[in-house]
C-alpha cells in the first residue's frame, strides 16, 4: 500500500519532517525563541496528524515481519550504489522503509511522545535554538529507527539519535550532566559497535539477486537476512545453530540490551534520567528504551530464530531479574526521578518476559507494554518535572500532603501511578497481564517468580504516593501553585489514552495482532526452516 | 419480562454507580450538596432494578443462567491453539441476583447514612464519588462470568477500598492503613492471578462455564490432579486477601481508619464477602483437598480473630475482628461443603454486620459530637471504655444494635441463627464424613466466643452508666438519615425474610434458589457429593442446633457475668494471665511478625540491592571507565615518552651535532681556507698511504 | 763551487713562496694583505709552470699558462680591490675578522 503526499511517502515525511524543522529553527534569528518553539510544535503536531493517517489506513490483516509484500507504507529506493570497490564488488544499499504491526504502534508512540516532549520543553530558556535543533534531529533518528527495513539505514538512524541525545543531556541537564551524558553515549556506542560487527557479518553472508542486472549482490536488507536461503553457503553465518550465528546473535543482543536496558547493562539509565531535563527524560523513557526491545523483535529474533529459541530461557530469566531487581532497587530510592528510572527497568523486564514467551499473548503483551510503558512513564516523568520545576528538589522525603495543595495535579498523578502499578482499567494492566499470561505458558515457574514484581511495584508506588502526596504539607510548600495549562496539555492526552486503552485495548491490539502471530510462528518454526520447506 | 431485558437491566445496575462516580468526580463541587443526592439516588435506582432482577430471576427463570458475552480481544488464529479470543461478559444466576440486591441495598443505605455522618467533611463530594466507584466495582465482581473481569473488578474494589480507607490521608495512620490494605490484598491477588494463569494456559478461556465444562470433560490442568487442586487453592488466595483470611487478615483491622460507613459497606458487608462469593463461584472446580484447605483456613481465621476480638477496646476493632471471624465462618462453610449455608451466611451477615458498623458509626458520631461540644480532643470517641449507658440517649441505635448482636450470636428468630446453624451443622457433618473433627470443634468454640465479645460491646457501650456524666448530657440520638438505615437493617436481621420456618432455612426460598452446584472435578479427587453430604447433615442438624444454642447462651451469660454483674473482673483475669492478654491485645503479634520479616526483609533487601546496584554493578561500569582512562593515561604516557621520545631524540641529536658543527662555522673565509688546506692535506696523506 | 740549478730548486722556491702566500692569506687581518698573499700564491704557481715548462714536458705551454695566470691575477686584483673597497664602505673596515656575515 502506498500513501504519498507531494509524491513523497508518508513515512519519509514522518522521518524527515523534523530535519526540515531543524533547518528552519537554525535559520531563525537567535532572539526569536517563540518561533523556534512553535516550529518544533508544528512539526510534531504534523507528525501526530500523519500518525493518525497511518492509524486510519493501516491494514490490520497484513503480517509484515519478513515479507516486503505485506509491509505497509513502504518506500524502496536505491540509496548508495558504488559500482565496484577493490575486492568486494558492488555495494548496493537501499533506502527501504515500511511498517508492520510491530513497528506501527512504535511510530504512533514516537509521534505522540515527541509532541508531548515539545510541550514539556516549552520552558527551556537556555540556548533555545540549539535545543530545538537537536531535539528535532533526535526526532528524526527515533522515527527512522522504527521505520527502517534496511539494516544499514537502521544503523544510521540508530547512531543519528545518539548524538543529539548526548548534547541534550550534556548541555541542558542537571549538575552531573557531563558524567551522565558521557556514560550514556559510551555505553550505547559500545553496544552499537557490537551491532555493527553483527551487521557486517550479516552483510558478507547474505546475497540477493539484483533483479535489474541479474548479478548476485551482498545486501543490508533485513527482510532478505531473514531468509536462510539467502545466506551464501560457506559464509560465516550460513547454516542454523552454528557457533558464529550464536555469537552474532549475542552481539546484536548486547547492542539492544544496553538500550532496553537489561540487567546488568542498566546503570546508565538512572544517571541519564536524573540528569536529563524533563522532556528528554520523557523521550528517553518513552521512546528510546523501546528501541532495544523493538530491535530484538525486528532484527535479532527473525534473523536468528535458531539462536533466539536457543537463548530463550536465559533471556526470559534476564527479564525476570529486570522485573524484580528493578522493583527492589526502585523501592530503595530517595530521588523521585531515580525511582521512576528503576521502575522503567522493572517494566521493561515485563516486555522481555512477554516477548520471550514466544506466543501470541506474550508477544502482543510485550508490544502493547512497550506502547503503554511509553505513555505511562512519560506521564510519570512529566509529573516529576512539574514538581521539580516548582520546588527544585526531587527528594521523596522533602514532600508530603501535595494532594491538598495541588488537586488537579494529584488527580493526574493518581492515574499515572495506578497505571504504573498495573491497576485494571488502565492500559498498563492489560499489557502486563498478557505478558504474564503468555510467559506462564512457556516458563511456568519463571512467570510465577516474576509476579513478585507485581506486589513490589504496588508497594513502592504506593509508598512513593504516600510520601509525596499524602500526609501533611510541609510549610515550605504552602505556595506551590497547581499544575498549569501547558502541563495539562501534555499530560491529559496521555491520561486519556491510558484510560481508553485500559478499557478497550482492541484498537491497538488489532494493529499488532497479525504481525505478532506471524512473528511467533516464524521464530518458533525456526524461521527459515518453514520457508525453505515451501 | 424476557432475559434480554434482565441483562440490560443488570448492565444498568452496573453502570449507574459508575455514572454517579463520573458525575460527582468531575462536577461534584458544582452540584447542589456536592452531589450526594446524585450518588444516593443512583444507588436507589440500582437497588430498585436489582430487586426487579431478583424477582424476575426467581419467578421467571429460576433454574436458568442468563448470560451475555462479547469478544473483547481477538487474537485471531494462533498456531497450536487455533482461533483464540478473550470473551468477557456477565451472567446472572440466582446467587448473582441475590448478591446484586445485597450490594445495592447496603450501598444505598450507606449512601443515605453517609449524608448525615459525613456532612461537613473536607472531601465530602469525593467521598461519594468513591462510594459510587466502589459500588460499580463490587457489582462488576458479582456480575462477571469470567475470571478476567473478576480479577479486574477484584483489583478495582481494592483501589476503591484504598481510596476510602485513606479518605483522611492527612493522618499518617490512615495513609499507612490504606497502603497496607492494598499491598496485602495484592499478595492475595497475585496468587489468584497465578491461578488464572494456570487455567488460561490449559483452557485458553476465562469463562467460568467453559472452564468448568472442560474440567468436567476430563481436561485436567497439565493432566495432573494436584495442579487442579493448586489452581483451586491459588484462586482461593484472592479470597484470602480480600476476605481477610489468615494469614492475610492483618489489613482489615487497620482498614477501620476509614470512615465508619465505609467500614460498613466495604469492610463488613460487601467487598470482604467477595472472597466468599469467589469461592462460591468457583466451587465446581474445587477438589476435596482444596476444600479441606479452604475449610481449615476459614476455621483458623475464625478462631484467631475471635480470640483477638475479646481483648480489643476500640469498638470498630472489635467489629473488624468479628467480621474476620464471621468471614472465616463463611469460608469454613463453603470448605466443608455447606455451600448454601456459607453463601447464606454471607447474605445475612451482610445485613447485620453492616448494621453493626452503622450502629457503631452512630455511636461514634454521637460520642464525637459530645466530645466536640466539650472541647475534648483527647478522649478516643471509639474506645469502649469511654462509653456506657448509651441506651437511654440513643434508643433506636441501641435496639437496632441489639438485634444485630443477637443475629450475629445466632439467637433463634434471627437470620444469623439460620445461617450459622446451617454452617455448624455442615461442619459437624464434614467432621463425620472425613474425620476432620477439629473443624466442628473450632466452629462451636468460635460461636461461644462470638456471643461473648459481642455482648461485651453491647454491655460496655449501651448498658451500665456512662463514664463521664458531663459528657452524657451532650449525647443525642443520631439524625433520621442515620437511624433509618439502622432500622431497615435490623428488620432484615429477622428470619422471616429468608425462611418462614424460624428453626430451619432449608425449606425457605433461599435454600431453594441457591443449590450447591455439581462439582466438575474428577470423582477421585472430589469431595463428598451433595446427596451424601445432605444425608449426614440431616442427622447432625438437631445436635448442631442444641450445641450452638448452648455455647452461644454460655457466651452471653459469661459476658453478663463479667461486664454487667461484674462477678468476674476482666482486669483481674487480664492481670492473672499477662502473656495471654498481651498476646491477644497485640493481635497475636501478626503485624510485628510481618513487619519484622516480610516488610523489613523486603525493604532491607531493596537497600542492599540498591547498594549493590550503585556500588557493584555501576561500580563495574565506572570501573571499566576508570580502567579505560588508566590505560589511556598509560598509553598516553607511553606515546609521549617512548614513541614521541624517539622522535624527539632524533631531532635532539640532530640539533646537538648541529650545534657542535656550528662552532666550526666562524664565518671567516680564512678559517674555511685553513680547513680546506687541512682537508687537502689529510686527503693527500690518506692517498699517499694507500 | 757552482750550484747546478735543477727543477727541485725552482720547486722549492715556489713551495716556500706558496707557503708564505698561504700564511699571509690565513693570518693577515687586513684584506689588502690577504690579497697580496693570494698574489704570492699565484706567483708561486707561475714559477712552477715555468719550471715545468723548462724542465718538463710542458715546454711552451708552461709559459703560456704563466702569462694567463698573470693576466688572471691582474683581473683578480682589480675585482678583489673593488670588493675590498665595497667592504670598506659597508663595514668601515678592511679587517677580515670583522666581516663574518657568512656565519649566520
Amino acid at each position: 500500500m502506498s500513501f504519498t503526499i507531494l509524491n513523497v511517502g508518508i513515512l519519509t515525511w514522518m522521518t524527515f519532517l523534523p530535519i526540515v524543522g531543524m533547518v528552519v529553527v537554525l535559520l531563525l534569528p537567535k532572539t526569536n525563541k517563540g518561533a523556534m518553539r512553535w516550529t518544533a510544535l508544528a512539526v510534531t503536531v504534523f507528525q501526530v496528524v500523519l500518525a493518525g493517517l497511518i492509524y486510519a489506513n493501516f491494514n490490520r490483516g497484513m503480517t509484515g515481519i519478513n515479507s516486503a509484500e505485506t509491509m505497509q507504507f513502504k518506500e524502496l529506493f536505491s540509496w548508495i550504489d558504488i559500482k565496484s570497490v577493490a575486492w568486494f564488488g558492488r555495494i548496493h544499499i537501499d533506502y527501504f522503509v515500511g511498517i508492520d504491526g510491530i513497528s506501527a504502534p512504535m511510530v504512533l508512540l514516537t509521534a505522540l511522545i515527541s509532541f508531548v516532549a515539545v510541550i514539556a520543553s516549552w520552558n527551556i530558556e537556555k540556548a533555545v535554538k540549539g535545543y530545538f535543533a537537536l531535539f528535532l534531529l533526535l526526532d528524526t533518528g527515533m522515527m527512522g529507527v522504527f521505520v527502517a527495513l534496511d539494516f544499514f539505514l537502521f544503523y544510521v538512524f540508530w547512531e543519528v539519535m545518539l548524538l543529539p541525545m548526548y548534547f541534550l543531556i550534556g548541555v541542558w541537564g542537571g549538575p552531573r550532566r557531563e558524567y551522565a551524558a558521557i556514560k550514556f553515549f559510551i555505553y550505547t556506542l559500545f553496544g552499537s559497535v557490537l551491532m555493527l560487527l553483527a551487521l557486517l557479518a550479516l552483510y558478507f553472508s547474505v546475497t540477493v539477486v539484483d533483479p535489474a542486472t541479474g548479478e548476485k549482490l551482498h545486501t543490508f536488507n533485513m527482510l532478505a537476512m531473514m531468509n536462510p536461503a539467502n545466506f551464501e553457503p560457506g559464509s560465516i553465518l550460513s547454516g542454523l545453530n552454528t557457533y558464529w550465528r550464536y555469537v552474532a546473535y549475542i552481539a546484536l543482543f548486547i547492542g539492544f540490551a544496553i538500550k532496553v536496558p537489561l540487567f546488568p547493562f542498566h546503570t546508565w539509565l538512572p544517571d541519564a534520567h536524573v540528569e536529563a531535563p524533563t522532556a528528554i527524560s520523557v523521550i528517553l523513557a518513552g521512546v528510546l528504551l523501546k528501541m532495544g526491545t523493538y530491535g530484538l523483535m525486528r532484527v535479532a529474533f527473525p534473523i536468528f530464530p535458531d539462536a533466539a529459541m536457543y537463548y530463550l530461557y536465559p533471556l526470559a530469566f534476564i527479564g525476570f531479574i529486570n522485573i524484580v531487581y528493578g522493583a527492589l532497587c526502585a523501592m530503595a530510592q530517595k530521588d523521585f526521578k531515580k525511582l521512576i528510572a528503576y521502575s522503567s527497568i522493572s517494566h521493561m523486564g515485563i516486555v522481555i518476559l512477554g516477548m520471550t514467551a514466544m506466543n501470541t499473548q506474550g508477544m502482543m503483551g510485550a508490544v502493547f507494554q512497550m506502547f503503554n510503558h511509553g505513555t505511562i512513564t512519560a506521564m510519570l516523568f512529566l509529573i516529576v518535572g512539574v514538581i521539580y520545576d516548582r520546588s527544585h528538589t526531587r527528594g521523596l522525603d522533602d514532600f508530603g500532603g501535595l494532594m491538598n495543595q495541588m488537586p488537579k495535579y494529584s488527580a493526574i498523578m493518581v492515574i499515572a501511578f495506578f497505571a504504573a502499578l498495573g491497576l485494571p482499567g488502565l492500559s498498563g494492566f492489560i499489557s502486563e497481564a498478557f505478558s504474564f499470561l503468555g510467559a506462564f505458558q512457556t516458563f511456568r515457574w519463571l512467570a510465577v517468580a516474576s509476579t513478585l514484581g507485581i506486589i513490589l511495584t504496588a508497594a513502592y508506588m504506593l509508598w512513593t504516593l504516600q510520601r509525596v502526596f499524602l500526609g501533611t504539607l510541609p510549610d515550605k510548600w504552602k505556595e506551590l501553585p497547581d499544575i498549569n495549562g501547558r502541563e495539562l496539555v501534555a499530560l491529559v492526552p496521555l491520561a486519556i489514552i491510558v484510560i481508553i486503552l485500559g478499557i478497550y485495548p482492541a484498537p491497538m491490539l488489532n494493529m499488532m495482532n497479525a504481525s505478532a502471530n506471524y512473528l511467533v510462528d516464524f521464530v518458533r518454526g525456526g524461521g527459515g526452516l518453514t520457508l525453505l520447506g515451501k | 419480562m424476557n432475559q434480554e431485558l434482565i441483562l440490560q437491566l443488570s448492565a444498568a445496575v452496573l453502570f449507574l454507580p459508575l455514572a454517579s462516580f463520573l458525575l460527582i468526580i468531575f462536577f461534584g463541587k458544582r452540584l447542589p450538596r456536592q452531589g450526594d443526592a446524585i450518588g444516593t439516588s443512583m444507588l436507589g435506582l440500582a437497588l430498585l432494578a436489582s430487586v426487579v432482577i431478583l424477582l424476575a430471576k426467581l419467578l421467571l427463570f429460576h433454574d436458568e443462567v442468563l448470560d451475555f458475552t462479547f469478544t473483547w480481544v481477538d487474537f485471531k488464529s494462533v498456531a497450536g491453539i487455533g482461533p483464540l479470543k478473550i470473551d468477557l461478559g456477565i451472567m446472572i444466576d440466582n446467587i448473582t441476583a441475590i448478591m446484586l440486591v445485597v450490594v445495592t441495598l447496603i450501598s444505598f443505605l450507606v449512601h443515605l447514612f453517609s449524608t448525615a455522618y459525613m456532612s461537613g467533611d473536607v472531601r465530602y463530594s469525593r467521598y461519594f464519588a468513591y462510594l459510587g466507584f466502589f459500588s460499580f466495582s463490587m457489582l462488576g465482581i458479582v456480575l462477571t462470568n469470567n475470571f478476567f473481569l473478576m480479577y479486574v473488578f477484584w483489583e478495582l474494589v481494592g483501589i476503591s477500598s484504598y481510596l476510602l480507607i485513606g479518605h483522611w490521608y492527612e493522618k499518617k495512620s490512615a495513609a499507612d492503613a490504606s497502603k497496607k490494605a492494598f499491598i496485602v490484598n495484592r499478595v492475595g491477588d497475585v496468587g489468584m492471578f497465578i491461578g488464572i494463569n494456570i487455567l488460561w494456559a490449559n483452557y485458553h478461556t476465562f469463562t467460568f462455564e467453559k472452564i468448568f465444562a472442560a474440567i468436567a470433560g476430563g481436561q485436567i490442568p497439565y493432566d495432573s490432579n494436584p495442579w487442579l487442586t493448586a489452581a483451586g487453592i491459588l484462586i482461593f488466595c484472592g479470597a484470602i486477601g480480600k476476605s481477610a483470611q489468615f494469614p492475610l487478615h492483618v489489613w482489615l483491622p487497620d482498614a477501620m481508619e476509614g470512615p465508619t460507613p465505609v467500614s460498613a459497606l466495604i469492610h463488613a458487608a460487601t467487598m470482604v464477602a467477595a472472597g466468599v462469593y469467589l469461592v462460591a463461584r468457583t466451587f465446581p472446580m474445587m477438589t476435596a483437598d482444596a476444600l479441606v484447605f479452604i475449610a481449615y483456613v476459614g476455621a483458623i481465621t475464625a478462631f484467631i480473630s475471635a480470640t483477638i476480638a475479646i481483648a480489643q477496646n476500640d469498638i470498630k476493632k472489635v467489629l473488624a475482628y468479628s467480621t474476620i471471624s464471621q468471614l472465616g465462618y463463611m469460608v469454613l462453610g463453603l470448605g466443608v461443603g455447606a455451600y448454601t449455608a456459607g453463601f447464606f451466611h454471607l447474605v445475612t451477615h451482610a445485613a447485620f454486620k453492616a448494621g453493626l458498623f452503622l450502629g457503631s458509626g452512630s455511636v461514634i458520631h454521637a460520642m464525637h459530637n459530645a466530645l466536640h461540644h466539650q472541647g475534648d480532643h483527647h478522649t478516643d470517641a471509639q474506645d469502649l471504655r469511654n462509653m456506657g449507658g448509651l441506651r437511654k440517649k440513643m434508643p433506636v441505635t441501641f435496639w437496632a444494635f441489639l438485634v444485630y448482636t443477637l443475629a450475629i450470636c445466632g439467637v433463634p428468630l434471627t437470620s444469623g441463627f439460620l445461617s450459622k446453624d446451617e454452617i455448624l451443622a455442615g461442619s459437624l457433618a464434614f467432621g463425620k464424613l472425613t474425620g476432620q473433627t477439629l473443624i466442628p470443634v473450632i466452629g462451636f468454640l468460635v460461636a461461644g466466643l462470638t456471643a461473648f465479645y459481642m455482648f461485651r460491646i453491647v454491655i460496655l457501650a449501651f448498658l451500665g452508666d456512662h463514664k463521664d456524666p458531663a459528657r452524657f448530657e451532650h449525647l443525642h440520638e443520631s439524625p433520621k438519615a442515620m437511624t433509618i438505615p439502622l432500622v431497615v437493617l435490623a428488620c432484615l436481621s429477622f428470619f422471616a425474610f429468608y425462611s418462614f420456618n424460624p428453626f430451619g432455612a432449608s425449606s425457605g426460598w433461599f435454600f431453594h434458589a441457591v443449590e450447591r452446584p455439581m462439582t466438575a472435578v474428577p470423582n477421585a479427587v472430589a469431595a463428598a457429593s451433595a446427596e451424601e453430604f445432605e444425608g449426614v447433615l440431616h442427622e447432625s442438624h438437631v445436635t448442631a442446633m442444641m450445641l450452638s444454642l448452648s455455647v452461644a447462651g454460655l457466651g452471653i451469660l459469661l459476658a453478663y457475668v463479667t461486664y454487667y454483674w461484674k462477678k468476674i473482673s476482666a482486669e483481674k483475669v487480664a492481670k492473672a494471665l499477662p502473656p495471654v492478654h498481651a498476646f491477644l491485645l497485640n493481635k497475636w503479634y501478626f503485624d510485628e511478625l510481618y513487619g519484622a520479616t516480610a516488610v523489613a526483609g523486603t525493604v532491607g533487601f531493596s537497600r542492599v540491592l540498591a547498594w549493590f546496584d550503585s556500588k557493584i554493578i555501576d561500580g563495574i561500569v565506572n570501573g571499566a571507565g576508570s580502567a579505560t582512562r588508566l590505560v589511556s593515561f598509560a598509553s598516553g604516557k607511553f606515546d609521549s615518552i617512548v614513541v614521541d621520545g624517539a622522535v624527539n631524540l632524533v631531532a635532539y641529536l640532530a640539533g646537538f651535532f648541529g650545534l657542535l658543527f656550528r662552532k666550526i662555522q666562524t664565518g671567516k673565509v680564512q678559517t674555511y681556507i685553513a680547513f680546506v688546506l687541512v682537508g687537502v692535506m689529510v686527503f693527500f696523506f690518506i692517498y699517499r698511504i694507500v | 763551487m757552482t750550484i747546478h740549478l735543477s727543477l727541485v730548486h725552482f720547486l722549492f722556491v715556489s713551495a716556500v713562496l706558496f707557503s708564505l702566500g698561504v700564511y699571509a692569506v690565513l693570518t693577515r687581518r687586513n684584506a689588502i694583505m690577504v690579497l697580496m698573499g693570494i698574489e704570492l700564491i699565484l706567483n708561486s704557481a707561475n714559477i712552477n709552470f715555468i719550471a715545468f715548462g723548462h724542465y718538463g714536458a710542458l715546454s711552451i705551454d708552461g709559459q703560456m699558462a704563466a702569462i694567463f695566470v698573470i693576466i688572471l691575477a691582474a683581473c683578480e686584483a682589480a675585482v678583489a680591490l673593488a670588493i675590498v673597497l665595497n667592504i670598506f664602505q659597508q663595514f668601515n673596515t678592511v679587517n677580515v675578522d670583522d666581516v663574518d656575515a657568512l656565519r649566520d
